[in-house]
């Protein structure tokens, strides 16, 4: 009986189309929930090491002072947790699975040109400013110092 | 009599999903006694907890087993919800009870494949594991991932599932039916099988008992336990009995396990009959301070989770008692007295699951 049962399996086999698809000849399709790799729009990014922090497999390294944004898509595990995270929308999960590979690259994102420039020049602005701040603040202690000066010695002829 | 020798068995063996190791003791092809270690794929997970945030551990949790993932992330949130007082929207339990059966599905599916395998029913393996991969699809489309999920957070689910794809799901479980007719009916009818199953390993109640066995392995000497009875989540509101055997042989536990196929797939088309609507996610405020034991079902049995922290975003501890972490022991005692060629089907039969008993 269950012989039967099997052999009608077998011979509905025979003539079936494969379950399996013939990949890579065919292309797989993914559905659209699918969490293949992560990807980021730079050109959003702001570095602020959010996803950094987050990724619980540390696959992910900001570099604030390099502009880069570097991604290590063999440690990735695909959790969507930094995607979840990032302030500035710039992530995203595609649904295609990384490339294979013959060793583990990094990804490495980093500014464009003008944008480091902009940024450089926005950093030199600021520490200008800093700067001025800063020696301004010195310069009217110096001024409230002095003004103190005179009040000191009047306490001195005082006593 | 022949002399007593020790074999060793594993960590490496064909029929071995996992490395465990054993040494039989056997004389004249029986076996006397075994002595099991393990220890291969220890990861350390657990202590993760002084390195990732609580809400990140939701994530290492789930990575403690590829096959019953989903509760293993499920059981961690419950307890850590439990601590800070968090009542998860009715449609997120629902679905987490949803995922949970389905994880359980495809996982009694893949058992029946490896059992067939190890009888040596090459193409029953293979129609078993093309109906997984089936489960395995509508899994993909509702969570994004095969076999681990990342679906579920402290608080409720990250996503919602849509009620057309539900219904979608409903249609497919209800065609998945006569699918597992098909495969069910030799694994419990063919000659060839019941010779290698019946009466093979018999456990019996008193022994299922004292050595603290769980799950179908359990269920099938004919106690009726499950975890699933303490109403978590949402099955207090299903309709939900537990199935058992009495024979406490490997048939049984092959029967509980196809019963527990059928039942799951009735659990879930409940599941959505019944879904209520609204959030997914229930707002997490505070860190979480206190312990708490969660007790959960798996595919393989009754998994405890135990959690402790103390209002830091790092929990001071978390421990994860697997199920075949207590099933080793009845192991051991179904093994004395079997003939050698049985060990590996014998070994099968408690559906082990190594990497997660050793995290
Ligand atoms: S969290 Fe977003 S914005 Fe911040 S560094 Fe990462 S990708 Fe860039
Ligand atoms: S998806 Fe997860 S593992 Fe991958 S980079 Fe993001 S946080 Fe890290």
């Amino acid at each position: 009986m269950s012989l039967a049962q099997f052999s009608k399996t077998a011979i509905r086999n025979l003539f079936h189309k494969p379950v399996t698809e013939k990949y890579p000849f065919v292309p797989k399709e993914y559905g659209e929930r699918t969490r293949g790799h992560i990807e980021n729009d730079i050109s959003k990014c702001v570095l602020c090491g959010l996803c950094m922090m987050r990724c619980p497999s540390h696959a992910i390294t900001v570099n604030k002072a390099a502009y880069t944004w570097q991604i290590n898509p063999f440690s990735c595990v695909q959790c969507n947790y930094c995607v979840e995270g990032c302030p500035k929308k710039s992530l995203t999960m595609k649904n295609t699975y990384t490339k294979p590979d013959t060793q583990k690259t990094s990804v490495v994102l980093k500014y464009s040109a003008e944008r480091i420039a902009g940024e450089e020049a926005r950093r030199k602005a600021m520490i200008e400013k800093a700067m001025a701040a800063k020696k301004a603040a010195e310069a009217k202690k110096a001024a409230a110092a002095q003004e103190a000066a005179p009040a000191g010695t009047g306490k001195a002829e005082v006593q | 009599m022949s002399k007593i020798s020790v074999v060793p068995f594993g960590p490496q063996h064909p029929v071995l999903p996992e490395p465990i190791h054993l040494d039989l003791v056997i004389q004249d092809e029986k076996v006397l006694s075994a002595i099991p270690s393990i220890g291969f794929v220890h990861r350390g997970l657990e202590s993760l907890v002084d390195k990732r945030d609580f809400k990140e551990m939701v994530l290492v949790a789930e990575r403690i087993c590829g096959i019953c993932s989903f509760g293993h992330g499920m059981g961690y949130c419950e307890a850590v919800e439990k601590i800070m007082n968090i009542t998860v929207p009715d449609r997120a339990r629902f679905l987490r009870t949803m995922f949970q059966e389905m994880s359980r599905l495809h996982s009694h599916t893949m058992w029946l494949g490896l059992a067939a395998d190890a009888f040596g029913y090459e193409s029953l393996f293979m129609e078993c594991w093309r109906i997984r991969e089936k489960i395995l699809d509508m899994l993909e489309m509702a969570t994004g991932g095969r076999v681990i999920f990342s679906i579920c957070d402290v608080g409720g689910l990250r996503k919602d599932v849509p009620d057309e794809m539900l219904a979608e799901f409903d249609r497919r479980f209800a065609a998945l039916k006569s699918d597992y007719d098909h495969v069910t009916e030799i694994f419990l009818n063919d000659d060839a099988v019941k010779s290698r199953l019946c009466g093979v390993g018999v456990m019996t109640i008193q022994q299922a008992n004292d050595l603290g066995c769980c799950g179908p392995f359990l269920r099938a000497s004919g106690v009726r336990r499950d975890a699933r009875m303490t109403n978590y989540e949402a099955y207090g509101e299903l309709d939900f009995e537990p199935v058992t055997a009495n024979e406490g042989d490997s048939y049984a536990r092959c029967k509980v396990r196809i019963g527990e196929i059928y039942q799951s797939i009735d659990l879930i088309r409940q599941c959505i009959a019944k879904m209520p609507a609204g959030e997914v996610q229930a707002p997490v405020k505070g860190l979480p301070d206190g312990e708490y034991m969660m007790r959960i079902e798996q595919p393989r049995g009754e998994a405890l989770y135990y959690v402790k922290a103390n209002g830091t975003k790092n929990l001071t501890r978390f421990r994860v008692r697997t199920p075949t972490f207590a099933n080793i022991p009845g192991l051991m005692e179904i093994m004395k007295g079997t003939e050698v060629a049985d060990v590996a089907t014998l070994i099968l039969t408690i559906d082990p699951c190594i990497s997660c008993t050793e995290r």
